[in-house]
């Protein structure tokens, strides 16, 4: 490793993964040592024996959890990844514990093993809704009371559902559905030619099959190719460009920008007026 | 809230002989266990912050109280919560630097090393040697300039005014000098993925030199001298919240207060990052694990943290600042004046920015204080998919409760100095 980070005893990396498979059998689904970090995918089922044994078991000792972190992949069939990091005080070594979970399916709670897990799986539970079986208070942490939703979650909009403000009408503090002054600005920054999710335009013909045999003076709207049940339909989105100023978007809001549809809150006022400051 | 009321048991059987004075005792319930007025006590409930002078920042503690001995303490959190974590995101890599500043704004570099340490990691990429002593001889000015606000207003919470304003002293100090190097005195911004952003001049390096050797340690020893050994600081502090070892490790403690605590535990030392393998400096240790124990840890490490300075200033190496890689550090401005690949590489880096290969890493540094660590999940595009921050002060102040069961309200605000929590960390 070139880069200044922090040296743990990283040789030990081989003998951890070794050792942890001796100790935890089939609980363990699989592991893996990248860019020198040990992870243990973990059954959720068993994570309260799995961690009992990787702190107590000889060889492995990892006497403090740091931290919990949640990892949301939607695509996944569980989407959910929670990642236990230890360290072993004895050993100075690092290792990364993983289970994935969904929506309803609970984790175990650590708080038995180290009580520190508290607060961190309220956390999870906050930014993600994920579920800690045994958790003895498992209450929101850091968003409001009263929060809605689970923020760090991937559909989760950044804006956020409703804002709040001070009303002088109501003399308190009232929610509002989020109102923006401008359009949420995304920018497509990544290069065109290598991960663009639309054709620029003229590339449409260049994804097409070359014609088989001699060019034929038909024109290319007329030709039936032989395999054109095989040749995969150049899907073109309508491309970036601004000819007219129709197509500049100046003036109103990009259709897709909006915020998601938001579930209704009875805390939330709906506004009378127009603006923010009426 | 739980109504706990004394229970009076009968006295026992016991013969009067026609006494009347016992007669009258014998009558009256709870007679062993005198009380005036009231006889029940109930256990009341009171409300700490969120705006309270004592709470370093936007803390609500819900206390419980037994007349004066806390009873059960549920410290609510999140009242700072900025969403930071959800930003990055949606930021570039370089975009998402400045909010480590945000983080913990009182010693902000360490933030940033943590992060770029993270990013570092995940691209492989080296470091030229002069940048690593830079960004050590800061993260250590950073520090002193932390334990300065902390070790003045835990002795401000406990009583004394003095020593804080002569603190203060030495951390405004510190502040110019990251004014000098980076162009802000607090949110620097001063660390760049692959070394930092401009080389410090001759003349800040010189003067940091004088000031470790002249005026830091007659400041500092002359305000630290007015409480060490002061006999009201002693009461208010010796045997407060006494943490055992074995508790430290499973509240997941760090830093100074697992120090405190009496583990010789130092990320510096253990697990070295940058230059601190080179650097000789000790690690102090605590005896009890009580609040003084937290301060004088603290106090000595101000003192290790100059040294560390001065080895710094001594090696430091003349050479690049930043690594060569041209894919992930932009060329310097003259060089886009007659290069036009570097106008292109500039262009490239501050619009879609560099990509990071996919994969997962926590790095986690010695902040002043204790393990701040940066969870990264990249996809391999030009964001992070997943910033986790691990704030040091979550598992602390989660330890808050059953560290003060048993001592007197006033000890609250000693126990919270000690601590050392600043909620933009906290919050995030």
């Amino acid at each position: 490793m070139r880069a200044p980070a922090p040296a743990y005893a990283a040789d030990l990396n081989g003998e951890t993964i070794e050792a942890a498979t001796k100790a935890l059998g089939p609980v363990l689904l699989r592991s893996q040592d990248r860019v020198g970090e040990v992870a243990l995918y973990v059954a959720r089922e068993q994570l309260v024996r799995a961690m009992t044994a990787l702190r107590n078991t000889p060889g492995l000792e990892y006497q403090q959890l740091m931290e919990i972190a949640g990892v949301d992949y939607p695509d996944r069939e569980e989407r959910f990844e929670c990642v236990y990091m230890l360290l072993s005080l004895t050993r100075n070594h690092r290792i990364q514990v993983r289970v994935t979970t969904d929506e309803v399916k609970p984790v175990p709670s650590v708080t038995g093993i180290w009580p520190v897990a508290g607060w961190l799986e309220r956390e999870v539970y906050d930014m993600y809704g994920v579920l800690f079986e045994g958790n003895p208070d498992l209450r929101r942490i850091l968003t409001d009371y009263g929060f809605r939703g689970y923020p760090q979650r991937k559909d989760f909009p950044l804006t956020g559902y409703v804002e709040l403000r001070y009303s002088e009408e109501a003399k308190r503090v009232v929610y509002e559905p989020v109102q923006l002054a401008q359009d949420f600005r995304t920018f497509d920054f990544m290069s065109p030619w290598e991960g663009a999710e639309y054709i620029l335009p003229g590339d449409e013909k260049a994804k097409l099959p070359e014609a088989k045999g001699a060019p034929s003076p038909v024109t290319a709207d007329e030709i039936q190719k032989a395999d054109a049940a095989k040749s995969p339909e150049a899907k073109a989105k309508q491309p970036k460009t601004t000819e007219s100023p129709a197509q500049t978007g100046a003036g109103k809001a990009d259709p897709d920008n909006k915020p998601e549809e938001k579930p209704r809150d009875p805390d939330v006022v709906p506004t009378p007026g127009k603006g923010q400051n009426q | 809230m739980t109504d706990e009321t004394i229970v009076h048991h009968p006295a026992p059987p016991f013969n009067s002989d026609g006494d009347p004075y016992v007669e009258q005792l014998l009558g009256e319930e709870g007679a062993a266990d005198p009380t005036t007025g009231d006889v029940t006590i109930q256990n009341y409930t009171i409300n700490f912050g969120p705006q309270h002078p004592a709470a370093h920042g936007v803390l609500r503690l819900v206390m419980e109280l037994d007349g004066e001995i806390i009873d059960r303490i549920d410290p609510h959190v999140g009242l700072l919560h900025r969403g930071t974590e959800k930003l990055i995101e949606y930021k570039t890599y370089q975009q998402a630097l400045p909010y480590m500043d945000r983080l913990d704004y009182v010693s902000p570099l360490s933030m940033e090393h943590s992060f770029v340490l993270a990013v570092e990691k995940l691209l492989d990429l080296e470091v030229p040697l002069r940048a690593q002593y830079l960004r050590v001889l800061f993260a250590e000015l950073t520090r002193i300039s932390n334990h300065m606000l902390n070790l003045g207003s835990h002795i401000m919470d406990v009583g004394a005014m003095t020593p804080n304003l002569w603190l203060f002293e030495i951390r405004e100090d510190c502040l110019n000098f990251f004014e000098r190097v980076s162009g802000a005195r607090m949110h620097s911004n001063y660390y760049r993925v692959g070394g930092v952003h401009q080389d410090a001049p001759l003349k800040l390096l010189a003067d940091i030199g004088d000031w470790v050797d002249t005026r830091l340690p007659r400041l500092f020893e002359d305000a630290i001298s007015l409480v060490a050994d002061n006999r009201i600081f002693k009461q208010r502090n010796v045997d407060i919240a006494t943490v055992s070892r074995e508790d430290a490790i499973r509240w997941g403690f760090s830093g100074p207060m697992i120090r405190a605590a009496g583990i010789p535990w130092d990320l510096r030392k253990s697990q070295p990052y940058d230059v601190y393998d080179r650097m000789d400096f000790d690690v102090p240790v605590g005896t009890r694990g009580d609040c003084y124990d937290r301060f004088m840890v603290r106090v000595e490490e101000v003192r290790q943290s100059a040294r560390i300075i001065k080895q710094c200033l001594a090696e430091m190496p003349e050479g690049p600042i930043a690594s060569l890689d041209r894919k992930v550090v932009p060329p310097k401005r003259g060089e886009m004046k007659h290069s036009m690949e570097a106008l292109i590489h500039h262009f490239k880096l501050y619009t879609e920015g560099y990509h990071v290969p996919a994969g997962e890493v926590y790095v986690a540094t010695e902040s002043p204080k204790g393990e701040f660590g940066i969870y990264m999940v990249s996809d391999g595009s030009n964001k992070p998919y997943r910033c986790k921050i691990r704030p040091t002060a979550f598992s602390h102040l989660q330890a808050m409760d059953f560290m003060s069961r048993g001592h007197m309200l006033a000890d609250t605000t000693a126990i919270l100095g000690a601590i050392d929590i600043v909620f933009g960390e906290c919050d995030r």
